[in-house]
């Protein structure tokens, strides 16, 4: 699945949109695959992750809530997300592990520590490939394989505009509707609420974790930068994430 | 997908949030799901906040709300009586739901998705191998969703060229034969929210299947997002961006196998035969 792989992306935008995430291979990598998870996240964790997803009962830490009533609504206040930290307790068994870091910073002080940890899992960092290539050296690790997006084909026409399609393609399974995301996209224009709350609305849909709220409220605020939808054909190279 | 028409009060936050456009606010003022679009991926069931609330005092309060011009608005992402429930699939229709529910793995291949792990573990797999290029042809993404007849089409020009279907791939199993690329009948009809289909060929035929992929996508009725991955040299390197990018195509973002795996499971014993 290529699920962080089509985000609506240029090399221009700012520098806040990076998705790690590891995993193990049935028969080859997977001895003590929970233990390594844990540690995947633990560390993770200290360089302060915008969304975080793990091998839980109860998805990543944006998540809805099924048992609400009119005292948790009016009276308590919505707990519409779980800290690191929380989720990180509940992972009680392996697999995949995805965390999201809104800079390149934190990133590469990350990847520095996964790969002194030597856990033998596959890392996967999904971004701008100029990013990564760039800070390869300082990390000490190498690309081995790249998948690389070449953007969106076919009936472009029926694509909405930039800034939905910024919101949309960040949840890869396409889970996050487009016209949920304008209308958070117009709720926010007119003030009726605020870009975090929209953003985190947005998030709770995705349920791979992958959605980078800080990416989201800048969005949502309307600094988009993002390449515009064209018909293929005319303007090609905008049509790509 | 169903609304529940004794729970629900048409407050219509539901419509909005299928990723389909599926949801919508029938005749008599309540919800409905217009079977024929939904693709079952449990959007509006799994992501929407649920409040419980009665159904008859809850219209009641709106209706009286309404009569004073004032409106009855829970938060967007909250279905305030827990309307929304699941049908029981039958086959072809469960077929959407496996495409389209992430968190639903694929028989062919174990894993949730709508593909396999291409290069998320190329480095213990080596799947993909120096001067190969690994396509990815997702179909309907980014939202708006495929009919298997559609993929049917681009699957059987693909068959007449070099590529090879990935086997394990859940659009590869759908075929009745990989050499000719056709999908099986039954399932043409049903749609998606999207499906990838997986294919090798040599890095030197890379540029003439890109040119098929792009002439076959453009008589569909949806779009396509497409990937190409390839193997790096030991550098970490690779030279297929710069023909990637001579060819027309964008490709400066991409997902990036670190090469931190490595077999760490003991060896298997062979077994000595006495």
């Amino acid at each position: 699945m290529t699920n962080t792989l089509h985000r609506l992306q240029r090399p221009g935008d700012p520098k806040d949109d990076y998705v790690v995430f590891t995993l193990a291979s049935k028969g080859i990598n997977d001895v003590d695959y929970l233990q390594k998870t844990r540690a995947f996240l633990e560390t993770a964790l200290k360089y302060n992750p915008v969304n975080v997803a793990g091998p839980t009962k109860y998805g990543p830490m944006y998540r809805p809530e099924k048992k609400l009533n009119p005292f948790t609504l009016y009276v308590r206040g919505r707990h519409e997300a779980v800290t690191p930290a929380e989720l990180l307790e509940e992972v009680k068994y392996p697999g995949q592990a995805l965390v999201v870091f809104d800079s390149k910073d934190k990133l590469e002080g990350f990847l520095k520590e996964i790969k002194a940890l030597d856990m033998g899992l596959s890392v996967n960092v999904s971004s701008l490939v100029d990013d990564v290539r760039e800070m390869a050296p300082r990390t000490g690790v190498k690309p081995h394989s790249i998948n690389y997006a070449l953007g969106f084909r076919g009936d472009l026409y029926q694509l909405p505009d930039r800034q939905v399609l910024g919101l949309t393609t960040m949840c890869g399974h396409g889970l996050i509707s487009s016209n949920f995301a304008k209308k958070m996209v117009d709720a926010v224009k007119e003030k009726r609420i605020t870009p975090e709350k929209a953003a985190g609305y947005l998030a709770k849909f995705c349920v791979c974790g992958a959605f980078n709220t800080t990416r989201a409220i800048r969005i949502l605020k309307g600094d988009t930068n993002l390449p515009a939808t064209v018909k293929n054909g005319k303007e090609k190279s905008n049509a790509t994430p | 997908m169903h609304i529940d028409k004794k729970k629900c009060i048409g407050c219509a936050n539901c419509v909005p949030v299928c990723p389909m456009g599926a949801i919508y606010i029938a005749q008599d003022r309540l919800a409905e799901v217009n079977s024929e679009v939904c693709v079952e991926c449990q959007a509006c069931y799994r992501g929407m906040s649920v409040e419980n609330l009665p159904q008859q005092p809850t219209r009641f309060l709106r209706g009286l709300l309404a009569f004073f011009k004032l409106r009855f608005q829970p938060d967007p992402d909250i279905c305030p009586t827990g309307a929304i429930t699941r049908d029981e699939l039958v086959w072809p229709r469960t077929l959407r739901r496996t495409f389209s529910d992430p968190l639903v793995p694929h028989e062919s291949t174990g894993i949730g998705g709508r593909g396999t792990m291409e290069v998320k573990t190329n480095d213990v797999t080596e799947r993909i191998k120096e001067g190969e290029a690994g396509f990815t042809v997702e179909f309907g993404r980014p939202g708006i969703g495929a009919y298997f007849r559609d993929v049917d089409r681009v699957c059987r020009a693909l068959a007449a060229t070099a590529a090879v279907f990935e086997p394990e791939n859940p659009v590869t199993v759908l075929m009745t034969d990989a050499k000719t690329g056709k999908i099986r009948e039954d399932v043409l009809n049903e749609k998606v929210l999207s499906c990838i289909l997986e294919f090798k060929v040599k890095i030197t035929e890379m540029p003439e299947m890109l040119k098929i992929v792009e002439r076959e996508v453009n008589h569909l009725d949806t779009v396509v997002a497409l990937g190409i991955a390839i193997r790096c040299d030991a550098e970490g390197n690779d030279t297929v961006r710069k023909q990637i990018e001579a060819l027309g195509f964008d490709a400066w973002r991409g997902k990036l196998n670190m090469g931190l795996g490595r077999r760490t499971n003991p060896q298997p014993v062979p077994e000595v035969k006495s």
